[in-house]
Protein backbone atom coordinates (compact mmCIF):
# COMPACT_ATOMS: atom_id res chain seq x y z
CA UNK A 1 0.00 0.00 0.00
CA UNK A 2 1.43 3.22 -0.78
CA UNK A 3 1.38 6.08 1.61
CA UNK A 4 -1.94 7.92 0.34
CA UNK A 5 -3.97 4.88 1.37
CA UNK A 6 -5.35 4.46 5.04
CA UNK A 7 -7.26 1.68 6.50
CA UNK A 8 -10.28 1.88 8.54
CA UNK A 9 -11.53 -0.94 10.84
CA UNK A 10 -15.33 -1.30 10.74
CA UNK A 11 -16.97 -3.16 13.35
CA UNK A 12 -18.04 -5.69 14.67
CA UNK A 13 -19.99 -3.21 16.59
CA UNK A 14 -20.82 0.07 14.47
CA UNK A 15 -23.66 1.19 14.40
CA UNK A 16 -24.22 0.94 9.99
CA UNK A 17 -23.77 -2.67 10.66
CA UNK A 18 -26.93 -4.65 11.84
CA UNK A 19 -25.19 -7.27 12.76
CA UNK A 20 -21.79 -7.55 14.31
CA UNK A 21 -19.49 -8.66 11.30
CA UNK A 22 -15.58 -7.34 10.74
CA UNK A 23 -14.54 -4.92 8.09
CA UNK A 24 -11.21 -3.82 6.86
CA UNK A 25 -11.70 -0.81 4.52
CA UNK A 26 -8.15 0.31 2.92
CA UNK A 27 -9.37 3.97 1.05
CA UNK A 28 -7.55 6.36 -0.84
CA UNK A 29 -9.37 9.62 -0.47
CA UNK A 30 -12.88 8.73 -0.89
CA UNK A 31 -11.99 5.50 -2.67
CA UNK A 32 -11.89 2.24 -1.62
CA UNK A 33 -9.02 0.18 -2.80
CA UNK A 34 -9.20 -2.86 -1.04
CA UNK A 35 -11.62 -4.48 1.76
CA UNK A 36 -10.92 -7.13 4.18
CA UNK A 37 -14.07 -9.01 5.72
CA UNK A 38 -13.62 -11.12 9.33
CA UNK A 39 -16.98 -13.24 9.85
CA UNK A 40 -17.78 -15.53 13.23
CA UNK A 41 -19.10 -12.92 15.62
CA UNK A 42 -22.30 -14.88 16.02
CA UNK A 43 -20.97 -18.33 16.37
CA UNK A 44 -23.66 -20.18 18.05
CA UNK A 45 -22.34 -23.77 17.74
CA UNK A 46 -25.72 -25.29 15.95
CA UNK A 47 -24.29 -27.77 14.32
CA UNK A 48 -23.12 -29.56 17.45
CA UNK A 49 -26.19 -29.18 19.15
CA UNK A 50 -28.30 -30.75 15.76
CA UNK A 51 -26.10 -33.64 17.69
CA UNK A 52 -27.56 -33.64 20.69
CA UNK A 53 -31.69 -33.14 19.18
CA UNK A 54 -33.62 -35.97 18.34
CA UNK A 55 -34.75 -34.87 14.37
CA UNK A 56 -37.75 -33.71 15.41
CA UNK A 57 -35.99 -31.50 17.29
CA UNK A 58 -33.79 -30.52 15.16
CA UNK A 59 -36.53 -28.81 13.10
CA UNK A 60 -37.31 -25.90 15.70
CA UNK A 61 -33.23 -25.61 16.26
CA UNK A 62 -33.15 -25.21 12.33
CA UNK A 63 -35.42 -22.42 11.77
CA UNK A 64 -33.61 -20.27 14.52
CA UNK A 65 -30.87 -20.31 12.45
CA UNK A 66 -32.15 -17.48 10.38
CA UNK A 67 -35.27 -15.55 11.71
CA UNK A 68 -36.22 -14.26 8.36
CA UNK A 69 -35.80 -17.19 6.36
CA UNK A 70 -36.80 -19.65 9.27
CA UNK A 71 -39.45 -21.61 6.65
CA UNK A 72 -36.41 -22.31 3.56
CA UNK A 73 -34.10 -23.52 6.50
CA UNK A 74 -36.70 -25.51 7.88
CA UNK A 75 -38.01 -26.57 4.26
CA UNK A 76 -34.47 -27.61 3.95
CA UNK A 77 -34.18 -29.95 7.18
CA UNK A 78 -37.41 -31.38 6.14
CA UNK A 79 -36.18 -32.63 2.67
CA UNK A 80 -33.16 -33.72 4.03
CA UNK A 81 -34.70 -35.86 6.59
CA UNK A 82 -37.54 -36.83 4.44
CA UNK A 83 -34.42 -38.29 1.71
CA UNK A 84 -32.34 -39.74 4.81
CA UNK A 85 -35.95 -41.85 5.10
CA UNK A 86 -36.87 -42.55 2.14
CA UNK A 87 -40.35 -41.20 1.87
CA UNK A 88 -42.28 -38.41 -0.01
CA UNK A 89 -44.63 -36.01 1.93
CA UNK A 90 -48.75 -35.95 0.38
CA UNK A 91 -48.93 -33.61 -2.55
CA UNK A 92 -50.99 -31.27 -0.35
CA UNK A 93 -47.97 -31.01 2.12
CA UNK A 94 -45.72 -30.07 -1.15
CA UNK A 95 -48.38 -27.32 -1.98
CA UNK A 96 -49.28 -26.25 1.49
CA UNK A 97 -45.36 -25.55 1.83
CA UNK A 98 -44.87 -23.79 -1.21
CA UNK A 99 -47.66 -21.15 -0.13
CA UNK A 100 -45.67 -20.85 3.36
CA UNK A 101 -41.96 -20.39 1.40
CA UNK A 102 -43.14 -17.69 -1.36
CA UNK A 103 -45.14 -15.71 1.77
CA UNK A 104 -41.73 -15.72 3.34
CA UNK A 105 -40.31 -14.65 0.54
CA UNK A 106 -42.51 -11.66 -0.36
CA UNK A 107 -42.54 -10.90 3.33
CA UNK A 108 -37.86 -10.96 3.04
CA UNK A 109 -38.27 -9.13 -0.29
CA UNK A 110 -40.48 -6.32 1.44
CA UNK A 111 -38.00 -6.09 4.21
CA UNK A 112 -34.93 -5.70 2.38
CA UNK A 113 -36.47 -2.98 -0.24
CA UNK A 114 -37.04 -1.34 3.31
CA UNK A 115 -33.78 -1.79 4.23
CA UNK A 116 -32.25 -0.94 1.21
CA UNK A 117 -34.35 2.38 1.76
CA UNK A 118 -33.13 3.29 4.95
CA UNK A 119 -29.30 2.81 4.09
CA UNK A 120 -29.67 5.20 1.09
CA UNK A 121 -31.62 7.73 3.71
CA UNK A 122 -34.91 7.22 2.14
CA UNK A 123 -36.29 6.55 5.48
CA UNK A 124 -40.05 7.01 3.83
CA UNK A 125 -39.75 3.94 1.79
CA UNK A 126 -38.49 2.07 4.76
CA UNK A 127 -41.45 2.66 7.21
CA UNK A 128 -44.30 2.25 4.06
CA UNK A 129 -42.63 -1.36 2.92
CA UNK A 130 -42.68 -2.46 6.34
CA UNK A 131 -46.10 -1.30 7.34
CA UNK A 132 -47.05 -3.94 4.70
CA UNK A 133 -44.64 -6.39 5.51
CA UNK A 134 -47.14 -6.77 8.62
CA UNK A 135 -49.55 -7.93 6.70
CA UNK A 136 -47.90 -10.87 5.37
CA UNK A 137 -46.60 -11.63 8.71
CA UNK A 138 -50.29 -11.58 9.83
CA UNK A 139 -50.86 -14.19 6.60
CA UNK A 140 -48.39 -15.77 8.17
CA UNK A 141 -49.32 -16.01 11.54
CA UNK A 142 -53.31 -17.09 10.33
CA UNK A 143 -51.68 -20.18 8.66
CA UNK A 144 -49.19 -21.10 10.77
CA UNK A 145 -49.44 -19.65 14.50
CA UNK A 146 -46.74 -17.86 14.27
CA UNK A 147 -45.45 -14.38 12.83
CA UNK A 148 -41.59 -15.69 12.32
CA UNK A 149 -40.73 -18.87 13.26
CA UNK A 150 -43.32 -20.81 11.33
CA UNK A 151 -43.07 -24.02 12.47
CA UNK A 152 -45.03 -25.50 9.92
CA UNK A 153 -42.95 -28.30 8.90
CA UNK A 154 -43.04 -31.85 10.37
CA UNK A 155 -40.95 -34.69 9.31
CA UNK A 156 -43.33 -36.19 6.52
CA UNK A 157 -45.45 -33.18 5.37
CA UNK A 158 -47.05 -30.15 7.32
CA UNK A 159 -48.49 -29.51 10.91
CA UNK A 160 -51.33 -27.10 9.97
CA UNK A 161 -54.00 -27.82 7.23
CA UNK A 162 -55.25 -24.44 4.99
CA UNK A 163 -59.00 -24.42 5.64
CA UNK A 164 -60.75 -22.30 2.97
CA UNK A 165 -61.65 -19.60 5.27
CA UNK A 166 -57.68 -19.13 5.76
CA UNK A 167 -57.40 -19.37 1.73
CA UNK A 168 -59.71 -16.38 1.29
CA UNK A 169 -57.91 -14.29 3.63
CA UNK A 170 -54.56 -15.10 1.88
CA UNK A 171 -56.21 -14.15 -1.24
CA UNK A 172 -57.77 -10.75 -0.07
CA UNK A 173 -54.44 -10.03 1.58
CA UNK A 174 -52.20 -10.71 -1.45
CA UNK A 175 -54.49 -8.62 -3.98
CA UNK A 176 -53.66 -5.75 -1.27
CA UNK A 177 -49.98 -6.71 -1.49
CA UNK A 178 -50.12 -6.62 -5.63
CA UNK A 179 -51.24 -3.43 -5.69
CA UNK A 180 -48.52 -1.76 -3.08
CA UNK A 181 -45.87 -4.18 -5.13
CA UNK A 182 -46.81 -2.00 -8.52
CA UNK A 183 -47.03 0.96 -6.37
CA UNK A 184 -42.85 0.75 -4.99
CA UNK A 185 -41.87 -0.60 -8.40
CA UNK A 186 -43.45 2.65 -10.55
CA UNK A 187 -42.33 4.49 -7.26
CA UNK A 188 -38.80 3.63 -6.66
CA UNK A 189 -37.49 3.69 -10.34
CA UNK A 190 -38.87 6.78 -10.10
CA UNK A 191 -36.93 8.36 -7.66
CA UNK A 192 -33.79 9.94 -8.78
CA UNK A 193 -31.80 10.21 -5.44
CA UNK A 194 -32.30 6.52 -5.07
CA UNK A 195 -31.12 5.42 -9.21
CA UNK A 196 -28.43 7.89 -8.29
CA UNK A 197 -26.91 5.65 -5.63
CA UNK A 198 -27.72 2.54 -6.84
CA UNK A 199 -27.20 2.78 -10.76
CA UNK A 200 -23.54 1.97 -11.26
CA UNK A 201 -22.91 1.11 -7.49
CA UNK A 202 -21.14 -2.48 -6.24
CA UNK A 203 -20.90 -3.81 -9.65
CA UNK A 204 -20.17 -7.56 -10.29
CA UNK A 205 -19.71 -9.03 -13.55
CA UNK A 206 -21.71 -11.88 -14.73
CA UNK A 207 -18.24 -13.90 -14.90
CA UNK A 208 -17.25 -12.88 -11.58
CA UNK A 209 -20.36 -13.51 -10.07
CA UNK A 210 -19.77 -17.00 -11.50
CA UNK A 211 -16.35 -16.94 -10.23
CA UNK A 212 -16.74 -15.86 -6.83
CA UNK A 213 -20.20 -18.34 -6.06
CA UNK A 214 -22.60 -15.84 -6.22
CA UNK A 215 -26.35 -17.07 -5.36
CA UNK A 216 -29.78 -15.59 -5.20
CA UNK A 217 -30.74 -12.40 -6.12
CA UNK A 218 -27.56 -10.93 -6.15
CA UNK A 219 -26.51 -13.73 -8.88
CA UNK A 220 -29.06 -12.93 -11.14
CA UNK A 221 -28.99 -9.16 -10.83
CA UNK A 222 -25.49 -9.98 -13.15
CA UNK A 223 -27.55 -11.63 -15.52
CA UNK A 224 -27.02 -15.37 -14.99
CA UNK A 225 -30.30 -16.93 -15.12
CA UNK A 226 -29.77 -19.62 -12.09
CA UNK A 227 -32.58 -20.60 -9.27
CA UNK A 228 -32.72 -23.57 -7.39
CA UNK A 229 -36.76 -23.99 -7.89
CA UNK A 230 -36.34 -24.19 -11.92
CA UNK A 231 -32.83 -25.82 -11.60
CA UNK A 232 -33.87 -28.75 -9.17
CA UNK A 233 -37.46 -28.05 -8.02
CA UNK A 234 -38.60 -29.50 -4.84
CA UNK A 235 -42.46 -29.28 -3.31
CA UNK A 236 -44.34 -27.91 -5.86
CA UNK A 237 -42.34 -25.84 -8.31
CA UNK A 238 -41.96 -28.79 -10.07
CA UNK A 239 -45.58 -27.83 -11.54
CA UNK A 240 -45.75 -24.33 -10.94
CA UNK A 241 -45.11 -21.79 -13.98
CA UNK A 242 -42.56 -18.78 -13.27
CA UNK A 243 -40.01 -16.72 -14.52
CA UNK A 244 -36.91 -16.37 -13.17
CA UNK A 245 -36.31 -12.66 -12.95
CA UNK A 246 -32.61 -11.40 -14.24
CA UNK A 247 -30.99 -8.14 -14.52
CA UNK A 248 -28.05 -7.17 -16.87
CA UNK A 249 -27.19 -3.94 -14.68
CA UNK A 250 -24.54 -6.08 -12.26
CA UNK A 251 -25.28 -3.43 -9.84
CA UNK A 252 -27.30 -2.39 -6.83
CA UNK A 253 -30.08 -0.81 -9.16
CA UNK A 254 -30.43 -4.22 -10.70
CA UNK A 255 -30.50 -6.45 -7.20
CA UNK A 256 -33.30 -3.79 -6.34
CA UNK A 257 -35.04 -4.25 -9.99
CA UNK A 258 -34.62 -8.12 -9.56
CA UNK A 259 -36.32 -8.58 -5.82
CA UNK A 260 -39.05 -6.55 -6.66
CA UNK A 261 -39.67 -8.56 -10.06
CA UNK A 262 -39.28 -11.64 -7.75
CA UNK A 263 -42.23 -10.31 -5.93
CA UNK A 264 -44.44 -10.58 -8.04
CA UNK A 265 -43.18 -14.19 -9.36
CA UNK A 266 -43.94 -14.73 -5.80
CA UNK A 267 -46.81 -13.31 -6.02
CA UNK A 268 -47.94 -15.53 -9.41
CA UNK A 269 -46.54 -18.82 -7.62
CA UNK A 270 -49.00 -18.22 -4.70
CA UNK A 271 -52.27 -17.89 -6.74
CA UNK A 272 -51.30 -21.03 -8.49
CA UNK A 273 -50.91 -22.99 -5.38
CA UNK A 274 -53.65 -21.67 -4.34
CA UNK A 275 -55.87 -22.08 -7.16
CA UNK A 276 -54.42 -25.82 -7.56
CA UNK A 277 -54.44 -26.96 -4.20
CA UNK A 278 -54.87 -30.66 -4.16
CA UNK A 279 -56.86 -32.32 -1.29
CA UNK A 280 -55.84 -35.54 0.54
CA UNK A 281 -53.90 -36.14 3.98
CA UNK A 282 -51.28 -33.17 4.84
CA UNK A 283 -48.26 -35.64 6.73
CA UNK A 284 -47.60 -39.17 6.76
CA UNK A 285 -46.52 -41.38 9.52
CA UNK A 286 -42.17 -41.66 10.17
CA UNK A 287 -40.29 -43.87 11.70
CA UNK A 288 -38.34 -42.41 15.24
CA UNK A 289 -35.46 -43.70 13.77
CA UNK A 290 -33.89 -42.72 11.15
CA UNK A 291 -31.34 -45.58 8.67
CA UNK A 292 -27.72 -44.92 7.98
CA UNK A 293 -27.80 -42.56 5.02
CA UNK A 294 -26.12 -39.43 4.01
CA UNK A 295 -28.22 -36.63 1.80
CA UNK A 296 -27.81 -33.14 0.67
CA UNK A 297 -30.78 -31.06 0.24
CA UNK A 298 -31.11 -27.49 -1.20
CA UNK A 299 -33.44 -25.03 -1.52
CA UNK A 300 -33.92 -21.85 -2.68
CA UNK A 301 -33.88 -19.28 0.07
CA UNK A 302 -35.00 -15.32 -0.58
CA UNK A 303 -31.26 -14.86 -0.33
CA UNK A 304 -30.46 -17.49 -2.68
CA UNK A 305 -29.21 -21.45 -2.50
CA UNK A 306 -29.25 -22.80 1.25
CA UNK A 307 -27.14 -26.21 1.18
CA UNK A 308 -27.97 -28.53 3.61
CA UNK A 309 -25.92 -32.13 4.64
CA UNK A 310 -27.24 -34.78 7.33
CA UNK A 311 -25.68 -38.00 7.98
CA UNK A 312 -27.99 -40.37 9.69
CA UNK A 313 -26.48 -43.44 11.84
CA UNK A 314 -29.66 -45.82 12.25
CA UNK A 315 -30.73 -43.62 16.08
CA UNK A 316 -33.13 -40.91 16.21
CA UNK A 317 -30.48 -38.11 16.43
CA UNK A 318 -28.05 -37.33 13.50
CA UNK A 319 -24.06 -38.08 13.21
CA UNK A 320 -23.64 -35.07 11.53
CA UNK A 321 -25.60 -32.12 10.13
CA UNK A 322 -23.92 -29.00 8.27
CA UNK A 323 -25.91 -26.02 7.33
CA UNK A 324 -24.58 -23.61 4.02
CA UNK A 325 -26.23 -20.38 4.45
CA UNK A 326 -26.76 -18.49 1.11
CA UNK A 327 -24.99 -15.42 2.94
CA UNK A 328 -21.97 -17.35 3.19
CA UNK A 329 -21.76 -17.69 -0.22
CA UNK A 330 -22.04 -14.26 -1.41
CA UNK A 331 -19.64 -12.32 1.14
CA UNK A 332 -16.91 -13.59 -1.24
CA UNK A 333 -18.27 -11.31 -4.02
CA UNK A 334 -18.78 -8.58 -1.47
CA UNK A 335 -14.39 -7.19 -1.48
CA UNK A 336 -15.13 -7.26 -5.72
CA UNK A 337 -18.30 -5.38 -5.32
CA UNK A 338 -16.77 -2.64 -3.29
CA UNK A 339 -13.39 -2.12 -4.54
CA UNK A 340 -13.24 0.77 -6.66
CA UNK A 341 -16.28 2.49 -5.16
CA UNK A 342 -16.66 5.33 -2.78
CA UNK A 343 -16.96 4.82 0.78
CA UNK A 344 -20.32 6.45 1.29
CA UNK A 345 -21.36 3.40 -0.93
CA UNK A 346 -20.19 0.93 1.45
CA UNK A 347 -23.57 0.68 3.60
CA UNK A 348 -25.86 0.23 0.51
CA UNK A 349 -23.39 -2.52 -0.96
CA UNK A 350 -23.45 -4.34 1.61
CA UNK A 351 -26.96 -4.22 1.99
CA UNK A 352 -27.59 -5.33 -1.53
CA UNK A 353 -26.28 -8.62 -0.80
CA UNK A 354 -29.09 -8.68 1.94
CA UNK A 355 -26.54 -10.22 4.89
CA UNK A 356 -27.30 -12.11 7.20
CA UNK A 357 -25.05 -13.28 10.01
CA UNK A 358 -26.56 -15.10 12.52
CA UNK A 359 -26.74 -17.51 8.99
CA UNK A 360 -23.40 -17.28 8.13
CA UNK A 361 -21.14 -18.57 11.39
CA UNK A 362 -20.65 -21.98 11.36
CA UNK A 363 -17.11 -22.55 12.48
CA UNK A 364 -15.03 -21.91 14.84
CA UNK A 365 -12.50 -24.09 16.56
CA UNK A 366 -12.64 -24.82 20.15
CA UNK A 367 -9.30 -26.43 21.77
CA UNK A 368 -10.58 -27.86 25.25
CA UNK A 369 -7.36 -28.86 25.80
CA UNK A 370 -5.43 -25.59 25.66
CA UNK A 371 -8.71 -23.50 26.55
CA UNK A 372 -8.39 -21.61 23.02
CA UNK A 373 -10.87 -20.66 20.05
CA UNK A 374 -9.80 -19.83 16.94
CA UNK A 375 -11.46 -18.73 13.50
CA UNK A 376 -9.38 -19.94 10.67
CA UNK A 377 -9.13 -19.57 6.89
CA UNK A 378 -9.49 -22.71 4.96
CA UNK A 379 -5.80 -23.28 4.48
CA UNK A 380 -5.51 -22.67 8.14
CA UNK A 381 -8.70 -25.17 8.53
CA UNK A 382 -7.11 -28.21 6.17
CA UNK A 383 -3.37 -27.82 8.42
CA UNK A 384 -5.44 -28.20 11.45
CA UNK A 385 -7.36 -31.39 10.44
CA UNK A 386 -4.17 -33.08 8.50
CA UNK A 387 -2.36 -32.30 11.57
CA UNK A 388 -5.37 -33.56 13.80
CA UNK A 389 -4.96 -36.74 11.66
CA UNK A 390 -1.37 -37.01 12.25
CA UNK A 391 -0.54 -36.59 8.44
CA UNK B 1 -40.63 13.12 -3.98
CA UNK B 2 -41.93 10.14 -5.46
CA UNK B 3 -43.93 8.84 -2.85
CA UNK B 4 -45.62 12.55 -2.35
CA UNK B 5 -49.13 11.77 -3.01
CA UNK B 6 -48.81 8.77 -0.70
CA UNK B 7 -47.45 10.56 1.96
CA UNK B 8 -49.72 13.26 2.06
CA UNK B 9 -52.50 10.68 2.30
CA UNK B 10 -51.47 8.81 5.31
CA UNK B 11 -51.74 12.03 7.11
CA UNK B 12 -55.20 11.68 7.18
CA UNK B 13 -55.33 8.50 8.23
CA UNK B 14 -54.66 6.91 11.66
CA UNK B 15 -50.91 5.46 12.79
CA UNK B 16 -50.45 2.04 11.49
CA UNK B 17 -48.68 1.38 15.40
CA UNK B 18 -50.21 0.38 18.41
CA UNK B 19 -49.63 2.46 21.24
CA UNK B 20 -48.88 -0.77 23.32
CA UNK B 21 -49.44 -1.70 26.36
CA UNK B 22 -52.29 0.59 26.06
CA UNK B 23 -53.53 -0.59 23.31
CA UNK B 24 -52.92 -4.97 22.35
CA UNK B 25 -52.58 -6.41 19.43
CA UNK B 26 -55.76 -8.75 18.78
CA UNK B 27 -54.68 -12.28 18.33
CA UNK B 28 -55.27 -14.11 15.33
CA UNK B 29 -57.24 -17.35 15.95
CA UNK B 30 -55.05 -20.44 16.10
CA UNK B 31 -51.91 -18.10 16.76
CA UNK B 32 -49.77 -20.23 19.16
CA UNK B 33 -48.92 -18.48 22.37
CA UNK B 34 -49.61 -19.81 26.50
CA UNK B 35 -49.04 -23.46 27.33
CA UNK B 36 -52.13 -25.05 29.70
CA UNK B 37 -51.74 -28.04 31.07
CA UNK B 38 -54.82 -29.61 32.51
CA UNK B 39 -54.14 -31.28 35.90
CA UNK B 40 -57.50 -31.17 36.90
CA UNK B 41 -58.62 -35.08 38.53
CA UNK B 42 -62.08 -34.42 37.63
CA UNK B 43 -61.44 -34.24 33.93
CA UNK B 44 -61.78 -36.68 31.62
CA UNK B 45 -59.36 -35.01 29.83
CA UNK B 46 -56.33 -34.64 32.80
CA UNK B 47 -52.48 -35.48 32.61
CA UNK B 48 -51.50 -38.66 33.06
CA UNK B 49 -47.99 -38.01 33.36
CA UNK B 50 -46.73 -40.16 30.54
CA UNK B 51 -43.79 -37.60 29.76
CA UNK B 52 -44.14 -37.79 26.12
CA UNK B 53 -44.36 -33.79 25.89
CA UNK B 54 -41.55 -33.97 28.09
CA UNK B 55 -39.50 -36.18 25.55
CA UNK B 56 -40.31 -34.35 22.17
CA UNK B 57 -40.00 -30.84 23.36
CA UNK B 58 -37.16 -29.16 21.73
CA UNK B 59 -36.67 -26.19 24.75
CA UNK B 60 -36.63 -28.15 27.77
CA UNK B 61 -39.50 -25.58 28.64
CA UNK B 62 -41.59 -28.40 30.39
CA UNK B 63 -40.65 -30.40 33.78
CA UNK B 64 -42.52 -33.25 35.47
CA UNK B 65 -42.49 -32.93 39.33
CA UNK B 66 -43.52 -36.63 40.88
CA UNK B 67 -44.04 -39.62 38.81
CA UNK B 68 -47.20 -40.74 36.93
CA UNK B 69 -50.48 -40.20 36.85
CA UNK B 70 -49.87 -38.41 40.44
CA UNK B 71 -46.94 -35.46 39.13
CA UNK B 72 -47.66 -31.67 39.10
CA UNK B 73 -46.30 -30.35 36.02
CA UNK B 74 -44.04 -27.23 35.36
CA UNK B 75 -43.92 -24.82 32.16
CA UNK B 76 -40.92 -22.80 31.74
CA UNK B 77 -42.50 -19.83 29.57
CA UNK B 78 -38.97 -18.27 28.86
CA UNK B 79 -37.48 -21.26 27.45
CA UNK B 80 -40.38 -21.75 25.41
CA UNK B 81 -40.61 -21.75 21.62
CA UNK B 82 -44.21 -22.04 21.34
CA UNK B 83 -44.06 -24.27 18.88
CA UNK B 84 -46.98 -26.38 19.83
CA UNK B 85 -45.14 -30.40 19.29
CA UNK B 86 -46.15 -30.96 23.02
CA UNK B 87 -49.56 -29.87 22.22
CA UNK B 88 -49.80 -32.35 19.13
CA UNK B 89 -48.14 -35.14 21.13
CA UNK B 90 -50.48 -35.29 24.00
CA UNK B 91 -52.49 -38.55 24.13
CA UNK B 92 -55.07 -37.48 26.40
CA UNK B 93 -55.44 -33.73 25.11
CA UNK B 94 -54.40 -32.25 28.24
CA UNK B 95 -52.23 -29.57 27.36
CA UNK B 96 -53.81 -27.00 25.07
CA UNK B 97 -52.29 -23.49 23.48
CA UNK B 98 -54.45 -20.62 24.30
CA UNK B 99 -53.53 -17.34 21.95
CA UNK B 100 -52.23 -15.37 25.28
CA UNK B 101 -49.10 -13.77 23.89
CA UNK B 102 -47.89 -11.12 26.02
CA UNK B 103 -46.20 -13.28 28.68
CA UNK B 104 -43.16 -11.05 29.37
CA UNK B 105 -42.64 -10.72 33.68
CA UNK B 106 -40.10 -8.47 34.99
CA UNK B 107 -39.08 -11.39 37.41
CA UNK B 108 -37.65 -14.68 36.66
CA UNK B 109 -40.38 -16.39 38.88
CA UNK B 110 -43.24 -15.16 36.90
CA UNK B 111 -42.02 -16.79 33.85
CA UNK B 112 -42.37 -20.23 35.98
CA UNK B 113 -45.70 -21.57 35.36
CA UNK B 114 -46.85 -24.46 38.10
CA UNK B 115 -49.87 -26.54 36.97
CA UNK B 116 -50.65 -28.65 40.14
CA UNK B 117 -52.94 -31.79 41.04
CA UNK B 118 -55.89 -30.84 42.90
CA UNK B 119 -58.99 -32.06 43.72
CA UNK B 120 -61.03 -29.37 43.67
CA UNK B 121 -62.98 -28.61 40.11
CA UNK B 122 -62.35 -24.73 40.54
CA UNK B 123 -59.18 -23.25 40.37
CA UNK B 124 -57.25 -26.84 38.93
CA UNK B 125 -54.86 -24.54 37.56
CA UNK B 126 -52.54 -22.33 39.76
CA UNK B 127 -50.34 -20.29 38.44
Amino acid sequence: MSDSTFTIPIGPQHPALKEPEHITVTIDGEYVVDVKVRLGYVHRGGEKAFEARTYTQGLYLVERICGICAMAHQLCYANNVEGLLGITPPRRADFIRTIIAELERVHSHLLWVGIAGHEIGWDTLFMYTWRDRELVLDLMELATGNRVTHATNAIGGVRRDLTPDMINQILKGMRHLEERVKYYAKAVPAERTVMKRAVGVGILKPQEAVDLCAVGPTLRASGIKRDIRKDDPYSAYDETPFDIITNDGCDVAARVLVRVGELFESLKILDYCIEHLPSGPIRVRVPINVPPAENVSIVEAPRGEDIHYGKSNGTDKPERYKVRAPTLANWASVPTMLKGGYVADLPITLAAIDPCMSCTDRIAIIDIGKRKKWVGSTDQLRRHIKKCHGK
Amino acid sequence: MAMRDECAKSLLKKPSTLVYPFEKYESIPGSRGKIVINTLESSDNKCIGCGLCIRVCPAFALEMIGKGPTCDMKWYAGRCVFCGECVDICPRSAITQETTYDLADSNQDGLIYDYKRKRNPEGNVKE
